[in-house]
């Protein structure tokens, strides 16, 4: 085993680059922050990429399993006598793939964006935000205790409240941001609470300590209860509240849509492949703690993505905005990894559903990246997001159209392309323990299928649209990072994923179950087919389908109303309910009675002041009157 | 004399010097000098303080001087610092100074101005190094009676009126205050010895309960009305709404902390039992100060009341805090007070200078200032991500300190409020985005606007000392959270024997 500790330069680099691009920003040449930001990621890449070699590959014959290690920490703060926040580095299977994953995504979108961003004014404001969240976001994975992961939650959400509103002179960039980072701000409380609950039972936050099956707080769970349920399920159930707000699950999801104003590589790093899963990365982290002490949390975990799953894929089929698909489509992939881990079991082969979880993030980070990135070139072509208004495009965008097509595919479920082996071992994880889920996520695979080929022919194939400018396909640097991520969707699915990320770190061989992975290919391909019927060419039967259904339709592209009721309820409630008599309360009651206080005591005041009138005859008066009144009580008083 | 006394030294000779001065110009050179030398000392105190604690000095309270005063009385002259008042020191040398620079361009009776701000400001640190009573009270109110001239004369809007209600509430809450003072003074014999004024001396003497009843809210309230302890609160808005940019920042960033440190240092120190008794009553109002400050700031339509109602959900966290009576929960608040101090004094100075600029705090006629002025508006972005509690800046190290110290609290009772508390870190990031969305992002509303200029140097100065304390201390909380841990025994002490008793 070798000395781990340069892993401390992983997080470190994109920070120092983050300082370096803000402090110049709009003193350097763009181009130039361009590419000291990409050269910093690519050092950073084969840093991580050099870690995970040395943690997987290069170890002693027979070493067992995977060792958690943490090369560097150091104490940040005394929070009480007991807690401690230490900031430090954790490496054990997860997060060395989560490094991997972060790094490449980060560095094809770095890459990209030298083309896509182009011109902008904001270049390097942009390639600073971007090193800001590749920070954050390895110091989130990285975290050896919870709190740490905390502090870059919520650093993460800032990046992405920074680059969603990124076009700050659009209204609607501007409130999708604010949008994004309130919700998320509203499940990190849930996170916060349940960290306070956790920490309360546990008194620390480490992250070996507290998922340590042999550890005290497994064994002995605790007596705390609160309304009758246990305090961990508590905890770990709010925990997963804010998980469920990043990872856009149901119904905390309403932000992900809305963040695609971001710019086009923001969104396939950010909001499609890194920051949207820390969700699930938090859930598998305290995997053996959602195991061991509180079942009921992980069924929620598996019941909320299962219907997240579903509930966006329904949407997915009727957006007509293509970024506005690929999110929904997000949200219904993540949906898919929340119920692997739900019923999932712990240790070797019944770890399925969290090794299968695992997986399919690490492939959905592949080829949803790819699809955005496709998109973006897509948009970048023809200067619109509104897949109504395209056709045809496959003549013009040669690159884009295959890798698009594989990335299809891939999502899809078809072999041999990495969304099968995930996808399939996430069916069969659910085929095991819970039938009933299983079967929506048949149906999931299906509606999958078709929105993704809907989207597909949509784009490519279709009516031959005019377009006013020839749309050209995109430089190299844009085509090359689509390239690079095509071969990773194509090929990830070999990796031996049950010999590497495991729920125990043991590694245990995978047995296909064709019961279960030949249906599910056929089911993907009977999408594809439908797909193929409505959208090949242009035709009258989607507009027919929309009327006939008219009301589910509606209901659907309107991602049923969840906005509209979000919007009542901070509108109507928090801001003229609450809000406006707090401020109406403040000024007519508290400062009233204070400014009454002040209005009678100038009005005794007015009324006292006669009495200093200056003339000799009125004080004479009432001094007389005085000695006879005090006269009469003492006599009063003296004699009775 | 010792070099605490330096402290209210400088200022007084800064004021000499102001006075001999002939125009604008060598008037805020003076003054800039002075307050520079004053924060090069709080720097200096805060190293020798450090290099004192590591040489193994354990007393409660370093660099002591006692010179008597009053004797008939017992009224001494008595100075001393901890961690804890090392750390507002440093606070106050930090805001004060770069108030001055935020007050660069004040033209209107420059000398005359100058002379209160720093009057005022040697009243605070004045403050801050007492440790006697009377000679506390005293310096309390001259940090207060500036604050009158200082909006009646330089403010904007309803001056006179914002300045009498601050004035006459704060008076108000002196009143209360000097019978407390005074009524802990008189019960100071109680263990047999003389009647004092001393703090460390009436720490050791158990006054007797129905004394501590009697004199434990007033002081409590009286410091608390400093501190934005609803429903004491509304002279907060409309004070920071008339007050000159640098008062605001001095009101706000120190002043308001005038009323936590008191309330920590005299209620809570000297009379533990009352607190202990008491205690649940504040806590619940100091949690719907800060929910209700919160809920307050969303409606607001004016930059400072939106401010001013955040100090309040702010200030009354540290309240809260104080009254949770446990270490981490005080270290907390302590923490949450130079935090607070340092970025409300932030916010301040930037709605000065954006007011400055374009004549209007109404959120709904600015727009678009990220264009015209980024340096000021990524301050803006900045000043307001701390506010929010964003990590790597001073608030969450403050606010998580608190919530993790509160929520150790043993009964259902404190942990639910920590949660209530809690909360409102979610209202806090709806109010800043909004200001945030409407008056730097979206497209400029007013031509006028595009003839704007960006910081001078004066206010890179103002806001980049600011800046680099607010991430310093995020960034690298350890030195100072440890330095307010250590000073923390004795109160700690006091408080828990009022438990076992």
């Amino acid at each position: 085993m070798i000395d781990f500790s340069f892993t401390i330069l992983i997080p470190l680099i994109p920070f120092i680059l983050f300082l370096l691009l803000g402090l110049t920003s709009g003193k350097m040449k763009p181009v130039l922050s361009g590419y000291i930001g990409t050269l910093g990621l690519s050092v950073v890449t084969v840093l991580s990429y050099f870690t995970a070699y040395q943690y997987f590959f290069n170890r002693e014959a027979g070493a067992g399993v995977f060792e958690k290690i943490i090369p560097f920490h150091t104490v940040w703060i005394h929070l009480t006598e007991k807690l401690h926040v230490d900031l430090g580095i954790l490496l054990d299977p997860i997060s060395v793939m989560m490094m991997v994953v972060i790094t490449t995504v980060s560095l094809m979108v770095h890459i990209y964006s030298m083309g896509y961003m182009k011109g902008d004014k904001g270049f390097s404001r942009f390639y600073s935000f971007l090193s800001l969240f590749s920070f954050s976001m390895l110091g989130l994975v990285v975290a050896p205790n919870i709190f740490q992961m905390y502090i870059f939650w919520e650093l993460v959400g800032v990046s992405s409240y920074l680059l969603i509103s990124y076009y700050y002179e659009k209204p609607s960039a501007v409130s999708a941001g604010k949008k994004a980072f309130i919700v998320t701000r509203f499940a990190d409380l849930g996170f916060l609470v349940g960290i306070l609950t956790l920490s309360y039972i546990s008194g620390t936050f480490d992250f070996v300590t507290l998922t340590d099956p042999q550890g005290a707080l497994i064994t002995q769970g605790t007596s705390l209860t609160f309304m009758g349920i246990s305090a961990l399920t508590w905890a770990l159930t709010l925990i997963f509240m804010g998980g469920a707000g990043k990872s856009a699950m149901f119904p905390l999801h309403i932000w992900l849509p809305d963040a695609m104003e971001g710019p086009t590589p923001v969104s396939a790093l950010i909001h499609a492949a890194t920051m949207v899963v820390a969700g699930v990365y938090l859930v598998a982290r305290l995997f053996p703690l959602y195991f061991f002490v509180a079942p009921d949390a992980l069924t929620i975990v598996a019941y909320v993505g299962g219907f997240t799953s579903l509930f966006a894929a329904v949407i997915a089929c009727t957006q007509t905005d293509i970024k506005r698909v690929l999110a929904f489509s997000t949200m219904s992939q993540i949906g898919y990894m929340m119920l692997a881990l739900g019923v999932s079991g712990y240790g070797g082969e019944h770890g399925l559903g969290y090794m299968a979880s695992m997986f399919h993030l690490f492939t959905h980070a592949m080829f949803k990246a790819l699809l955005f990135l496709g998109a973006g070139a897509i948009i970048h072509a023809v200067h619109t997001n509104n897949m109504n208004e395209m056709g045809g495009l496959r003549k013009y965008l040669p690159i884009t159209h295959i890798t698009f097509l594989i990335a299809c595919l891939t999502i899809s479920g078809i072999p041999p392309f990495s969304g099968f082996f995930s996808k399939d071992e996430i069916l069969v994880a659910a085929f095991e323990s819970n039938r009933f889920l299983f079967f929506v996520e048949y149906a999931v695979a299906g509606i999958t299928a078709f929105y993704m080929f809907r989207l597909y022919f949509n784009v490519f194939w279709g009516k031959s649209t005019h377009y006013h400018h020839t749309p050209h396909e995109s430089p190299f640097t844009m085509t090359i990072p689509l390239m690079v991520l095509a071969l990773a969707s194509m090929f990830t699915g070999f990796i031996p994923f049950s010999d590497l990320v495991t729920s125990n770190g043991e590694a245990f061989t995978l047995h296909t179950n064709w019961l279960v992975a030949i249906p599910s290919v056929l089911i993907g391909m009977a999408g594809i087919a439908l797909a193929w019927v409505f959208y090949k060419k242009e035709t009258a039967i989607p507009d027919q389908l929309a009327t006939t259904l008219s009301s589910p339709y509606k209901w659907s592209f309107n991602k049923f109303y969840i906005d509209e009721v979000y919007l009542f309820v901070t509108k109507k409630i928090i801001f003229d309910r609450v809000s406006e008599p707090i401020a109406w309360f403040d000024r007519h009651v508290v400062d009233a009675s204070m400014n009454r206080i002040a209005w009678v005591t100038n009005l005794a005041s007015d009324q006292i002041k006669g009495l200093q009138s200056g003339q000799l005859q009125k004080y004479g008066f009432i001094f007389i009157s005085g000695v006879i009144i005090l006269t009469f009580t003492f006599v009063y008083f003296l004699f009775n | 004399m010792d070099f605490l006394t330096l402290f209210v030294v400088v200022p007084v000779l800064t004021i000499i010097g102001i006075v001999f001065t002939k125009n604008m110009k060598q008037t805020r050179l003076v003054s800039a000098v002075g307050m520079s030398i004053q924060l090069v000392l709080a720097v200096a105190l805060v190293f020798m303080y450090l290099a004192e604690r590591k040489a193994g000095n354990a007393a409660e309270m370093l660099f002591s001087h006692s010179y008597v005063w009053f004797e008939s009385l017992n009224i001494s002259y008595i100075v001393g610092v901890d961690g804890i008042s090392v750390a507002m020191i440093l606070l106050t040398g930090i805001v004060v100074l770069t108030g001055v620079f935020a007050s660069w361009k004040v033209d209107f009776l420059p000398r005359e101005f100058f002379i209160s701000l720093i009057f005022l400001s040697s009243g605070v640190f004045g403050f801050f190094i007492s440790l006697d009573l009377f000679t506390m009270f005293l310096f309390y109110e001259v940090a207060v009676i500036p604050m009158y001239l200082l909006i009646g004369i330089w403010g904007t809007g309803p001056k006179e009126y914002s300045a009498m209600k601050l004035t006459l509430m704060l008076m108000g809450a002196s009143a209360l205050l000097l019978v407390g003072i005074l009524g802990i003074y008189f019960n100071s014999n109680a263990g047999g010895g003389e009647l004092t004024f001393n703090i460390m001396e009436i720490a050791k003497v158990k006054i007797p309960m129905d004394a501590q009843r009697m004199f434990f809210p007033m002081t409590f309230i009286g410091f608390g009305v400093l501190g934005a302890l609803f429903p004491f609160h509304t002279w907060s808005p409309d004070g920071h709404a008339s007050a000159p940019t640098a008062v605001s920042m001095l009101h706000a960033g120190v002043l308001m902390k005038l009323g936590g440190y008191g309330a920590f240092r005299v209620a809570m120190f000297l009379l533990p039992d009352a607190a202990q008794e008491m205690a649940w009553i504040f806590l619940i109002l100091t949690s719907i100060s800060v929910v209700y400050g919160a809920f307050g700031a969303i409606f607001q339509k004016d930059l400072k009341y939106i401010n001013a109602y955040s100090s309040v959900s702010h200030c009354g966290l540290v309240l809260f805090a104080i009254l949770m009576m446990n270490k981490a929960a005080l270290n907390g608040a302590i923490l949450q007070m130079i935090s607070h101090g340092l970025m409300t004094a932030l916010f301040f100075a930037l709605i000065g200078m954006i007011y400055g600029r374009t004549h209007t705090r109404m959120i709904d006629q600015l727009g678009g200032l990220m264009k015209v002025m980024p340096i000021l508006s990524v301050s803006y972005v900045i000043a307001g991500l701390a506010n929010l509690g964003l990590p790597g800046l001073s608030g969450f190290v403050a606010e998580m300190t608190i919530f993790f110290g509160a929520f150790q609290h043993p009964d259902l009772f404190h942990r639910i409020l920590t949660i209530t508390a809690a909360a409102s870190i979610v209202i806090t990031a709806v109010y800043i985005l909004r200001v945030v969305g409407q008056i730097l992002y979206g497209p400029i509303t007013n031509e006028h606007f595009l003839k704007l200029d960006d910081a001078h140097w004066y206010e890179r100065v103002s806001t980049g000392v600011l800046i680099f304390a607010i991430a310093g201390i995020g960034l690298a909380p350890l030195w100072l959270s440890d330095m307010i841990n250590d000073s923390l025994n004795p109160i700690v002490n006091q408080l828990m024997q009022a438990i076992v008793k």
